[in-house]
């Protein structure tokens, strides 16, 4: 069977602008949630978020550009020129028709909606700008990659809610084990935090006003987050051949359904996802050292998931360690499993495990060691990364050291 | 008729949680609990929100913590006085 590797990343979110600073802030257990900034911010009941702060969308991208590019699609360009610049690849001929890309996310073009609905409703307007509907479209992002970098291959956008990315990158993985594929760019992006964005979350009443903080007993909800993170899988001999530095080895996913609630999450379900990426990765409980959890830091998620872990491991869910990096970069919706697979590749690559920050109080129903407040060192063999979303769609990825 | 229930609010809020639990608002008691008439998570969220747009209230519910939000929803009575409460805080 082929092989599948990560040989580039890259990265913006409230942590950090690139993978070394976004990785630096992990290991010190940095926060990057604080007060919302944005118009009307005044009428919303929750006003924190992990906002991308001073972002200049002029520093990185011409007028032309920022007419197409929604905050969502800048994000994903900026991650994916790292990831593939890291990669040192370039795409043309056969290269080109052999690369594509799959990206994840919920919301697409929310602040393009959001300021072109104000515009007709609230200022009475009557004419929008030509390119909103290319510009809030949710492939959007997948699109101007493909264009930027030349991929003419499988190419096209995931849209699970939280666990957007995660499939996204369960999908370009598949490609390139199936033969569709020699590289694919992956991950995810999203841009929700704008006033109705957050005013529609704000109905749910499971978001929090103070923090969020995975897995402890007074935890009060979610904090949404926003940013890109963008891969490069590549397949191994392909990687291998040209000397690249890989990064992780891509064993295993798997995806379920939950059949049953449109928004409480299902232990069965997630129990299933994560058992089945483990058989898909031909490894063993015992061999899984690290979980980066879907940890929203809401009652219900928080729960069913240490009641899955514990299903899915047994007796060695006492001995692996799991966290939730939410409590510091926010939940990116579409875009959080991507982010939060950079935890995974630097446990595998540097031995360090990003702590569940905020964490204040055990609960006895989250009893598993999800390394509270300071990171860890530790050696990793392998991991994985849970995304359980709304809808109850199960998406968990299984990573090895590198060959 | 209990004397409680001929006043508007509390009429008012009956109706709305009937409307959730899909029963007549004759069908239901001030001593049940919102389970006692099968109301879950989400219908527990969607009256909420029926009672603010009924009222013009604002009221403080976390649905990760129900029992620890101001809000009492222990009871059908107890939701009653708690709007009643709010109603009185927050007229103006």
């Amino acid at each position: 069977m082929r092989r599948v590797v990560i040989t580039g990343q890259g990265t913006i979110n409230a942590l950090g602008r690139n993978v070394p600073q976004t990785l630096e802030a992990m290991r010190e257990g940095r926060c990057g949630i604080g007060p919302l900034e944005f118009q009307d911010v005044e009428r919303l009941s929750i006003r924190i978020g992990a906002q991308v702060k001073g972002y200049d969308p002029e520093a990185h991208f011409n007028r032309q550009k920022i007419a197409l590019f929604d905050r969502f699609t800048q994000f994903t360009m900026l991650a994916a020129a790292e990831a593939i610049g890291q990669t040192g690849l370039s795409f043309s001929g056969e290269m080109a028709t052999r690369a594509g890309v799959v990206l994840g996310t919920s919301g697409g073009g929310m602040n393009t909606l959001d300021e072109n609905y104000r515009s007709v409703y609230e200022d009475g307007k009557n004419r929008v700008h030509p390119f909103v509907v290319p510009k809030l479209m949710n492939n959007a992002a997948a699109s101007h990659v493909s264009m930027e970098w030349n991929l003419k291959g499988p190419s096209f956008t995931v849209a699970t809610a939280c666990a957007s990315s995660n499939h996204a990158m369960g999908q370009a993985m598949q490609m390139i084990r199936g033969g569709m594929a020699d590289v694919m760019v992956a991950g995810g992006s999203e841009a929700m935090l704008c006033f109705g964005g957050i005013k529609a979350w704000e109905g749910l009443r499971v978001m929090s006003k103070d923090a969020c903080r995975p897995f402890s007993a007074n935890r009060n909800g979610m904090v949404q987050g926003e940013g890109a993170a963008v891969f490069v899988f590549e397949e191994y001999e392909h990687a291998k051949a040209r000397g690249a530095d890989i990064l992780a080895e891509i064993v295993g996913f798997a995806m379920t359904s939950d059949a049953s609630d449109i928004v409480m999450p299902s232990k069965q379900g997630a129990a299933r996802a994560i058992t089945g990426a483990l058989r898909d990765g031909g490894l063993n409980p015992e061999d899984i050292c690290y979980i980066n959890a879907h940890g929203t830091g809401t009652a219900a998620n928080d729960k069913s998931e240490c009641a899955a872990v514990a299903d899915a491991f047994g007796h060695h869910a006492d001995d692996l360690m799991i966290s939730s990096t939410k409590a510091m970069h926010g939940h990116l919706i579409g875009g959080t499993g991507a982010v939060e697979l950079l935890a995974c590749i630097m446990a595998l690559r540097e031995g360090v495990i990003a702590p569940t920050i905020g964490y204040q109080d055990a609960d006895p129903e989250c009893a598993l060691d999800v390394v509270p407040n300071e990171a860890r060192e530790a050696k990793v063999g392998a991991t994985l990364s849970n995304a359980f979303a709304f809808g109850g769609l199960n998406a968990v990825l299984a990573l090895r050291k590198a060959p | 008729m209990t004397k409680e229930m001929t006043d508007t609010t509390t009429t008012r809020v009956i109706e709305i949680i009937a409307e959730q639990a899909v029963l007549e608002p004759g069908d239901v008691s001030l001593d049940q609990t919102l389970e006692d008439l099968g109301i879950d998570s989400l219908g527990l969220v969607e009256s909420i929100f029926a009672i603010e747009e009924a009222f013009d209230i604002s009221v403080p519910f976390n649905a990760n913590d129900p029992s620890e939000s101001d809000f009492d929803i222990s009871s059908v009575a107890a939701i009653v006085a708690a709007v009643k409460t709010l109603v009185t805080q927050q007229a103006s």
